[in-house]
Protein backbone atom coordinates (compact mmCIF):
# COMPACT_ATOMS: atom_id res chain seq x y z
CA UNK A 1 0.00 0.00 0.00
CA UNK A 2 2.79 2.12 0.99
CA UNK A 3 4.86 1.32 -1.78
CA UNK A 4 2.10 2.17 -4.42
CA UNK A 5 1.29 5.84 -2.92
CA UNK A 6 5.04 6.09 -2.96
CA UNK A 7 4.72 5.37 -7.06
CA UNK A 8 1.90 7.62 -7.39
CA UNK A 9 3.00 10.63 -5.86
CA UNK A 10 6.42 9.78 -7.69
CA UNK A 11 4.58 9.99 -10.69
CA UNK A 12 2.52 13.16 -9.84
CA UNK A 13 5.86 15.17 -8.72
CA UNK A 14 7.99 14.06 -11.93
CA UNK A 15 5.07 14.95 -14.38
CA UNK A 16 4.58 18.43 -12.45
CA UNK A 17 8.09 18.82 -12.95
CA UNK A 18 8.27 18.74 -16.49
CA UNK A 19 4.86 20.76 -15.97
CA UNK A 20 7.01 23.89 -14.43
CA UNK A 21 9.70 23.34 -17.19
CA UNK A 22 7.21 23.25 -20.24
CA UNK A 23 4.12 25.41 -19.19
CA UNK A 24 3.77 28.87 -21.31
CA UNK A 25 2.47 30.99 -19.08
CA UNK A 26 4.88 31.87 -15.73
CA UNK A 27 1.42 31.13 -13.44
CA UNK A 28 1.57 27.75 -14.98
CA UNK A 29 4.67 26.73 -13.93
CA UNK A 30 4.33 28.64 -10.12
CA UNK A 31 0.90 26.07 -10.12
CA UNK A 32 3.46 23.11 -11.38
CA UNK A 33 5.34 23.75 -8.94
CA UNK A 34 3.24 23.74 -5.78
CA UNK A 35 1.91 20.72 -6.92
CA UNK A 36 5.90 19.29 -7.66
CA UNK A 37 6.05 20.05 -3.79
CA UNK A 38 2.84 19.00 -2.39
CA UNK A 39 3.91 15.73 -3.75
CA UNK A 40 7.49 15.60 -2.83
CA UNK A 41 5.69 16.69 0.72
CA UNK A 42 3.56 13.79 0.64
CA UNK A 43 6.68 11.40 -0.18
CA UNK A 44 8.30 13.38 2.89
CA UNK A 45 5.51 11.88 4.94
CA UNK A 46 5.67 8.15 3.65
CA UNK A 47 9.53 8.57 4.64
CA UNK A 48 8.30 8.98 8.03
CA UNK A 49 9.45 12.84 7.74
CA UNK A 50 6.50 14.24 9.16
CA UNK A 51 7.16 17.82 10.37
CA UNK A 52 9.49 18.60 7.39
CA UNK A 53 6.80 17.74 5.08
CA UNK A 54 4.45 20.19 7.08
CA UNK A 55 7.30 22.67 6.45
CA UNK A 56 7.03 22.01 2.96
CA UNK A 57 3.40 22.57 2.93
CA UNK A 58 3.38 25.81 4.86
CA UNK A 59 6.78 27.63 4.36
CA UNK A 60 7.64 26.06 0.42
CA UNK A 61 4.26 25.99 -0.94
CA UNK A 62 2.48 28.53 1.11
CA UNK A 63 5.05 31.27 1.64
CA UNK A 64 8.23 31.32 -1.11
CA UNK A 65 5.52 30.69 -3.66
CA UNK A 66 3.31 32.80 -2.63
CA UNK A 67 6.47 35.48 -2.83
CA UNK A 68 6.96 34.56 -6.37
CA UNK A 69 3.72 34.59 -7.76
CA UNK A 70 3.19 38.18 -6.24
CA UNK A 71 6.25 38.78 -8.01
CA UNK A 72 5.47 38.08 -11.49
CA UNK A 73 1.57 39.86 -10.11
CA UNK A 74 3.66 42.88 -9.67
CA UNK A 75 5.49 42.77 -12.75
CA UNK A 76 2.40 41.55 -14.65
CA UNK A 77 4.30 38.76 -16.53
CA UNK A 78 0.76 36.88 -16.49
CA UNK A 79 0.02 36.59 -20.12
CA UNK A 80 2.92 35.99 -22.14
CA UNK A 81 1.46 33.13 -24.29
CA UNK A 82 4.38 31.93 -25.94
CA UNK A 83 6.82 29.54 -24.57
CA UNK A 84 10.41 31.58 -24.19
CA UNK A 85 12.94 28.62 -24.43
CA UNK A 86 16.18 29.59 -25.71
CA UNK A 87 17.51 29.57 -29.52
CA UNK A 88 18.17 26.20 -30.76
CA UNK A 89 21.42 26.46 -31.19
CA UNK A 90 21.66 27.08 -26.83
CA UNK A 91 19.33 23.98 -26.39
CA UNK A 92 22.37 21.36 -27.60
CA UNK A 93 24.66 22.21 -25.16
CA UNK A 94 21.41 22.07 -22.41
CA UNK A 95 20.32 18.57 -23.65
CA UNK A 96 24.31 17.51 -23.79
CA UNK A 97 24.72 18.63 -20.06
CA UNK A 98 21.48 17.30 -18.95
CA UNK A 99 22.38 13.76 -20.67
CA UNK A 100 26.07 13.54 -18.91
CA UNK A 101 24.46 14.44 -15.36
CA UNK A 102 21.57 11.55 -15.97
CA UNK A 103 24.22 9.29 -17.41
CA UNK A 104 26.76 9.56 -14.34
CA UNK A 105 23.84 9.49 -12.02
CA UNK A 106 22.89 6.23 -13.55
CA UNK A 107 25.95 4.91 -13.46
CA UNK A 108 25.96 5.94 -9.36
CA UNK A 109 23.23 4.09 -8.95
CA UNK A 110 24.66 0.95 -10.93
CA UNK A 111 27.86 0.92 -8.77
CA UNK A 112 26.48 1.64 -5.34
CA UNK A 113 24.30 -1.13 -3.65
CA UNK A 114 22.08 1.89 -1.44
CA UNK A 115 19.48 -0.13 0.90
CA UNK A 116 19.80 -1.97 3.71
CA UNK A 117 23.59 -2.36 3.76
CA UNK A 118 24.52 0.78 4.66
CA UNK A 119 21.96 1.14 7.54
CA UNK A 120 23.98 2.83 10.43
CA UNK A 121 23.21 2.19 14.27
CA UNK A 122 21.99 6.39 14.37
CA UNK A 123 19.61 4.97 11.27
CA UNK A 124 18.08 2.32 13.43
CA UNK A 125 17.78 4.84 16.12
CA UNK A 126 15.84 7.10 13.66
CA UNK A 127 12.39 5.30 14.72
CA UNK A 128 13.22 5.14 18.29
CA UNK A 129 14.00 8.95 18.58
CA UNK A 130 10.59 9.40 16.69
CA UNK A 131 8.58 7.66 19.21
CA UNK A 132 10.01 9.03 22.03
CA UNK A 133 10.05 12.82 20.91
CA UNK A 134 7.34 12.70 18.58
CA UNK A 135 8.09 14.23 14.98
CA UNK A 136 8.69 17.82 16.18
CA UNK A 137 10.80 17.16 19.10
CA UNK A 138 12.81 14.41 16.95
CA UNK A 139 14.77 17.27 15.22
CA UNK A 140 14.31 19.59 17.84
CA UNK A 141 17.07 17.90 20.09
CA UNK A 142 19.67 17.82 17.56
CA UNK A 143 18.57 21.37 16.43
CA UNK A 144 19.06 22.62 19.41
CA UNK A 145 21.87 21.26 21.21
CA UNK A 146 24.50 20.19 18.52
CA UNK A 147 23.37 22.71 16.05
CA UNK A 148 22.59 25.17 17.79
CA UNK A 149 25.45 28.04 16.24
CA UNK A 150 24.63 27.08 13.22
CA UNK A 151 20.58 27.86 13.89
CA UNK A 152 21.69 31.08 14.82
CA UNK A 153 23.96 31.74 12.40
CA UNK A 154 20.77 31.05 10.10
CA UNK A 155 18.52 33.30 11.82
CA UNK A 156 21.50 36.14 11.29
CA UNK A 157 21.32 35.05 7.16
CA UNK A 158 17.60 35.66 7.57
CA UNK A 159 18.17 39.14 9.11
CA UNK A 160 20.62 39.92 6.05
CA UNK A 161 18.36 38.75 3.28
CA UNK A 162 15.29 41.28 4.63
CA UNK A 163 17.56 43.85 4.68
CA UNK A 164 19.46 43.14 1.22
CA UNK A 165 15.40 42.30 0.05
CA UNK A 166 14.59 45.79 0.74
CA UNK A 167 17.61 47.56 -0.43
CA UNK A 168 17.46 45.86 -3.57
CA UNK A 169 13.81 46.41 -4.20
CA UNK A 170 13.72 50.20 -3.08
CA UNK A 171 12.70 52.35 -6.00
CA UNK A 172 15.48 54.70 -5.40
CA UNK A 173 18.87 53.95 -3.73
CA UNK B 1 11.75 2.52 -0.84
CA UNK B 2 15.09 4.23 -0.12
CA UNK B 3 16.51 3.52 -3.21
CA UNK B 4 13.52 4.74 -4.95
CA UNK B 5 13.32 7.84 -3.16
CA UNK B 6 16.62 8.60 -3.91
CA UNK B 7 15.80 8.02 -7.86
CA UNK B 8 13.21 10.47 -7.70
CA UNK B 9 15.43 12.65 -6.23
CA UNK B 10 17.66 12.27 -8.92
CA UNK B 11 14.97 12.68 -12.10
CA UNK B 12 13.82 16.07 -10.04
CA UNK B 13 17.20 17.34 -9.84
CA UNK B 14 17.86 16.46 -13.60
CA UNK B 15 14.80 17.92 -14.94
CA UNK B 16 15.45 21.29 -12.98
CA UNK B 17 18.76 21.22 -14.31
CA UNK B 18 17.21 21.29 -17.92
CA UNK B 19 14.58 23.99 -16.88
CA UNK B 20 17.28 26.29 -15.84
CA UNK B 21 19.19 25.57 -18.63
CA UNK B 22 16.67 26.18 -21.21
CA UNK B 23 13.97 28.43 -20.07
CA UNK B 24 15.07 32.46 -20.93
CA UNK B 25 12.77 33.79 -18.28
CA UNK B 26 14.60 34.81 -15.23
CA UNK B 27 11.27 33.74 -12.81
CA UNK B 28 11.03 30.51 -14.37
CA UNK B 29 14.65 29.87 -14.20
CA UNK B 30 14.39 30.21 -10.17
CA UNK B 31 11.77 28.38 -9.99
CA UNK B 32 13.76 25.52 -11.45
CA UNK B 33 16.81 26.41 -9.07
CA UNK B 34 14.14 25.50 -6.46
CA UNK B 35 13.04 22.47 -7.88
CA UNK B 36 16.71 21.16 -7.83
CA UNK B 37 17.04 22.62 -3.91
CA UNK B 38 13.97 20.43 -3.75
CA UNK B 39 15.32 17.44 -5.03
CA UNK B 40 18.37 17.33 -3.02
CA UNK B 41 15.78 18.17 0.27
CA UNK B 42 13.96 14.84 -0.76
CA UNK B 43 17.57 12.86 -1.23
CA UNK B 44 18.56 14.07 2.25
CA UNK B 45 15.35 12.88 3.88
CA UNK B 46 15.43 9.45 2.40
CA UNK B 47 19.27 9.20 3.39
CA UNK B 48 18.09 10.27 6.87
CA UNK B 49 16.31 7.12 7.32
CA UNK B 50 19.83 5.27 7.18
CA UNK B 51 22.20 7.73 9.28
CA UNK B 52 20.04 9.36 11.44
CA UNK B 53 18.11 12.61 12.06
CA UNK B 54 20.78 14.72 11.33
CA UNK B 55 19.48 14.71 7.44
CA UNK B 56 16.68 15.88 8.41
CA UNK B 57 18.18 19.04 10.62
CA UNK B 58 20.25 19.92 7.35
CA UNK B 59 17.03 20.21 5.14
CA UNK B 60 15.33 22.38 7.92
CA UNK B 61 18.41 24.56 7.41
CA UNK B 62 18.40 24.34 3.38
CA UNK B 63 14.52 25.46 3.57
CA UNK B 64 15.74 28.53 5.67
CA UNK B 65 18.26 29.34 3.42
CA UNK B 66 16.05 28.94 -0.08
CA UNK B 67 13.64 31.66 1.76
CA UNK B 68 16.30 33.95 2.35
CA UNK B 69 17.61 33.02 -1.29
CA UNK B 70 13.88 33.57 -2.80
CA UNK B 71 13.27 36.75 -1.31
CA UNK B 72 16.64 38.39 -2.18
CA UNK B 73 16.41 36.90 -5.75
CA UNK B 74 13.28 37.89 -6.58
CA UNK B 75 14.39 41.61 -5.08
CA UNK B 76 17.10 41.54 -7.96
CA UNK B 77 14.63 40.62 -10.51
CA UNK B 78 12.50 43.65 -9.41
CA UNK B 79 15.31 45.72 -9.89
CA UNK B 80 16.32 44.60 -13.44
CA UNK B 81 12.67 44.71 -14.26
CA UNK B 82 12.50 48.17 -13.35
CA UNK B 83 15.99 48.85 -15.58
CA UNK B 84 14.75 46.72 -18.50
CA UNK B 85 11.30 46.36 -18.50
CA UNK B 86 11.61 42.78 -19.15
CA UNK B 87 12.71 39.38 -17.04
CA UNK B 88 13.92 37.49 -20.11
CA UNK B 89 17.80 36.76 -19.48
CA UNK B 90 18.78 37.25 -22.84
CA UNK B 91 18.38 41.21 -22.28
CA UNK B 92 20.64 41.20 -19.51
CA UNK B 93 24.28 41.24 -21.09
CA UNK B 94 26.02 43.92 -18.94
CA UNK B 95 28.52 40.95 -17.20
CA UNK B 96 28.74 39.10 -20.86
CA UNK B 97 32.42 39.26 -22.02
Amino acid sequence: MVDILFYVFAAVAIGSAFGVVLARTPVGSLLFMVSTLASVAATYVLLEAHFLAAIQIIVYAGAIMVLFLFVIMLLNLGHEYRRDLKAPLAMIPAFAVVGAMAGFIARVFRATDVGAGMMTEAGRGIDAALLEHGAVGAIAQPLFTDYIVHFEVTGILLLVAIVGALALAKRSV
Amino acid sequence: MITEALILSAILFVVGTFGVLVRRNAIIMFLCIELQLNAVNLAFVALSRLVGIDGQVFVFFVMTVAAAEAAVGLAIIISIFRHYESVDVNNFNLLKW
